[in-house]
């Protein structure tokens, strides 16, 4: 154990996050002048019209729609604050937040310390590119495609998966038709996609932490467990915070995996909130009630977001 | 390019004028000289990869005819055509002519996004009284403009899988006088309930049958629950009750989804899932559609739409044939008669070449190409022929899904505006009641909430 840590502190000292960000930002930092200001703007201009045309525009758009009746083939009528009225008496909406939650949940819950667990590993017993490389697979693999190779591998009565239960004697489950099973089948399959992106992310924060900290408790003869909670745990704390309002944020998004497999049924156990969205706004052309349910999940993640930041003190870091 | 646009001007005021001046001016053009100035692309839009062969084969033909207009296909699957549809019409990018639907029409002619054809019509002594009976009436909306040409239809009917029927010993001339009723299912349930086999080999109408563990279910259940059209998954049981979706169609303003005859023949239908003669909606819904599962051996039965015939069919090993639906209560077959047709988008710059287009479409010789290719039925009588004999030739009969045709038993789909509303109401209300949630008596409710939409 304590060889094992002496090698790799050794080896990985020089590396990652320090070489990167010198070669790629180098001359102009000290210097900084009100001159610079227009180059500065020039600079920023590309991400700000990207920004703009595509985040703030369509935002403000929204939000204007939303006190809109809005059929998209006939201009939008004011409609005040109709939408929001209609919005607070619709079971179908607190139900596509309740199945929500229960998604993120169940997705940010097992992904996060699933991730957790495979970054530590990585870090403490392998600098292995190609293993890192594979945990990357499944994020390679376009969404749709996972959701729909999943939805065929765990069909009934044809899915391999099905056929692997009955040979060990279990019956079958109709993963993704029950209203019980569908959401975390769901979560779970984002989960096998997403996990091992989390988990490099996380493996770059504790790359971060300095090798002489763990040489210190090793020295001591803190053992391995006793390291993870009062080294690793503490001062991974911001990059776990940035992670966990990334994914969350992400997570409340789920709407592809739903598209292509159970389209909200069955009944409404997996009519999450941007499916319900898309509903609203594609299929039935409420384009003004769609976007009400857009501002109010642009609420809901703005404030959960900012209590996860507060919360977990992500501003601020442990190693100062 | 300049005369165009000033044409496109003066369409805007006097489209009658255009009409007949355009295509005098174009058939010049034509016979003039091949490399007349005026070149026009159209877009066409349909769904159906299946059809996109026949009638690029039609585009083909009609470039040949008219060497200055070229159509351009684009083909979508079923649900990203709608989407794509509706967005490109909000932005003005809709293409010139496009599949229409009966489902979506009525919102598209309400909104002023296609074209009433009437005027091209008048103009060009086109007739409308060339196809099957019925199908050009489905395209004229409440405010008597009309709105499309058709261009095929559909019918609904059971393909049987061959060697599960003579295992089981049942006859093909069986499978075609079969009748129903909502109280025991008649004869068809009957049958459904001897082509269904547990894990032992035990039929369903056999002492010992285990329904917990079925090896080949009777009647297989479709991965869509049809919301509340139900095509091709309850409507032919339903209708041959005598039961009509609305109190008039088309352009009926009050459902009957709390008729006591509807309501029993829902609940006589999911009663095949408590007897283990027809999967679970869970099972139906856990990845393979209905189609897939029927290829795969896991149902005897299966009801489906002629445009599925070359997907059934097409099913290695499997031996398929084809029945009616069975007679009803009422005496009667049914089947929901469902037409197809072409529109012209409101905003196009080409109208005159559009509607020379669709012209086309709905032209004998444009849909007896189509019927050569026995993809679908044609809604021209002397086209669907080629198609009957090019189907025979695959080895397909199709007069399972005709015969109501002859014998006058077919309803029409229901017409109706808020169609997309009244999917989303019905669609987890029929959801609820198949997955034994909700009673069928709850669609009564469903029933006050569809009807509220058109007061």
């Amino acid at each position: 154990m304590r060889t094992g840590i002496g090698r790799q502190s050794g080896t990985a000292e020089p590396r990652p996050e320090t070489s990167p960000p010198r070669s790629g930002a180098p001359a102009p930092r000290p210097r900084r002048r009100a001159g610079d200001l227009p180059v500065a703007m020039v600079f920023l201009l590309p991400a700000a019209v990207g920004f703009a045309a595509f985040y703030l525009w369509p935002a403000l758009r929204t939000a204007y729609l939303s006190f809109t009746d809005y059929s998209l083939l006939a201009p939008p009528e004011w409609a005040g604050l109709d939408n929001y009225r209609r919005l607070l008496g619709d079971r179908l909406f607190w139900n596509s937040l309740k199945v929500t939650v229960e998604y993120v949940v169940i997705n940010i819950g097992v992904q996060t310390i699933a991730a957790l667990g495979m970054a530590v590993l990585m870090h403490r017993l392998t600098r292995s590119g190609l293993i890192r490389g594979v945990l990357l697979l499944p994020y390679l693999v376009a969404n749709v495609v996972v959701a729909l190779i999943w939805y065929t591998m765990l069909d009934a009565q044809l899915g391999i998966v099905n056929q692997a239960l009955e040979w060990i004697g279990l019956d079958p489950v109709a993963f993704f038709g029950e209203t019980s099973t569908a959401i975390p089948t769901i979560a779970l399959v984002n989960v096998w996609r997403h996990v091992g992106y989390t988990a490099l992310l996380l493996f770059a924060g504790l790359q971060a932490i300095p090798k002489t900290v763990y040489e210190a408790a090793a020295t001591d003869g803190a053992s391995e467990a006793r390291m993870f909670w009062r080294i690793t745990m503490p001062l991974l704390r911001p990059a776990l915070a940035l992670v966990l309002v990334l994914t969350v944020i992400g997570s409340f998004q789920i709407f592809d995996t739903v598209a292509v497999t159970t389209k909200g049924g069955p009944i409404n156990a997996t009519r999450v909130i941007y499916y319900y969205i898309y509903e609203q706004a594609f299929q039935r052309f409420n384009f003004g009630y769609a976007a009400a349910v857009c501002v109010a999940l642009f609420a809901i993640l703005a404030g959960l977001a900012l209590l996860q930041l507060k919360l977990l003190r992500a501003g601020d870091s442990d190693l100062d | 390019m300049r005369r165009i646009t000033r044409l496109a001007a003066v369409a805007t005021i006097l489209p009658l004028a255009l009409a007949g001046c355009g295509s005098g001016d174009d058939s010049g053009g034509g016979s003039g000289s091949a490399q007349a100035p005026e070149k026009t692309e159209i877009s066409y839009w349909l769904w159906d990869s299946n059809q996109l062969p026949a009638y690029q084969a039609c585009a083909d033909a009609f470039h040949a005819a008219n060497p200055e207009i070229t159509v351009k296909i684009s083909q979508f699957g079923w649900a990203d055509y709608w989407t794509g549809l509706t967005t490109n019409l909000v932005s003005g990018n809709a293409p010139d002519v496009f599949t229409n639907h009966l489902n979506y029409y009525p919102e598209f002619a309400a909104k002023q996004q296609i074209l009433p054809l009437d005027e091209f019509v008048a103009a060009d002594g086109t007739k409308t009284d060339v196809y099957a009976p019925g199908l050009a009436d489905l395209w004229v909306s409440a405010d008597g403009k009309r709105y499309g040409l058709p261009k095929d239809f559909d019918t609904v009917a059971i393909f049987y899988n061959k060697k599960m029927l003579d295992d089981a010993g049942i006859t093909e001339d069986q499978m075609k006088s079969l009748t129903w009723n909502p109280d025991d299912g008649g004869t068809y349930e009957k049958i459904i309930a001897h082509l269904t086999v547990d894990k032992n080999g035990k039929r369903g109408d056999e002492a010992g049958f285990d329904k917990k563990n079925v090896k080949v279910y009777g009647l297989g259940l479709d991965e869509n629950n049809g919301a509340g059209v139900g095509q091709q998954m309850w409507s032919m049981y339903a209708l041959s009750t005598g039961w009509q979706f609305t109190d008039k169609n088309p352009w009926g303003t009050k459902f009957q989804y709390d008729d006591p005859r509807f309501q029993k023949t829902i609940a006589w239908w999911r009663g095949l899932i408590d007897k283990g003669y027809m999967p679970s909606l869970a099972i139906a819904r856990s990845g393979t559609s209905v189609n897939d599962g029927f290829g795969a051996g896991k149902y005897a039965l299966s009801t489906n739409g002629s445009w599925m015939i070359n997907t059934y069919y097409g099913y290695d090993k499997v031996e398929v044939g084809t029945a009616p639906t069975p007679v009803g209560p009422s005496g009667k077959r049914a089947t929901i008669y469902n037409g197809l047709a072409d529109s012209i988008y409101a905003g196009t710059k080409h109208k005159d070449q559009a509607w020379r287009w669709v012209k086309y479409l709905a032209s004998a010789d444009c849909q007896k190409t189509v019927g050569d290719k026995a993809v679908v039925f044609p809604a021209i009588p002397e086209a669907l022929t080629v198609a009957e004999e090019k189907f025979k030739a695959k080895g397909i009969d199709i007069s399972a899904f005709t015969v109501q045709i002859h014998e006058n038993t077919t309803s029409l789909f229901p017409i109706t505006d808020h169609a997309s509303d009244i999917g989303a109401v019905m669609g987890p209300a029929m959801d609820a009641v198949l997955s034994f949630e909700a009673e069928p008596s709850s669609l009564s409710k469903a029933n006050d909430e569809v009807n509220a939409l058109f007061q």
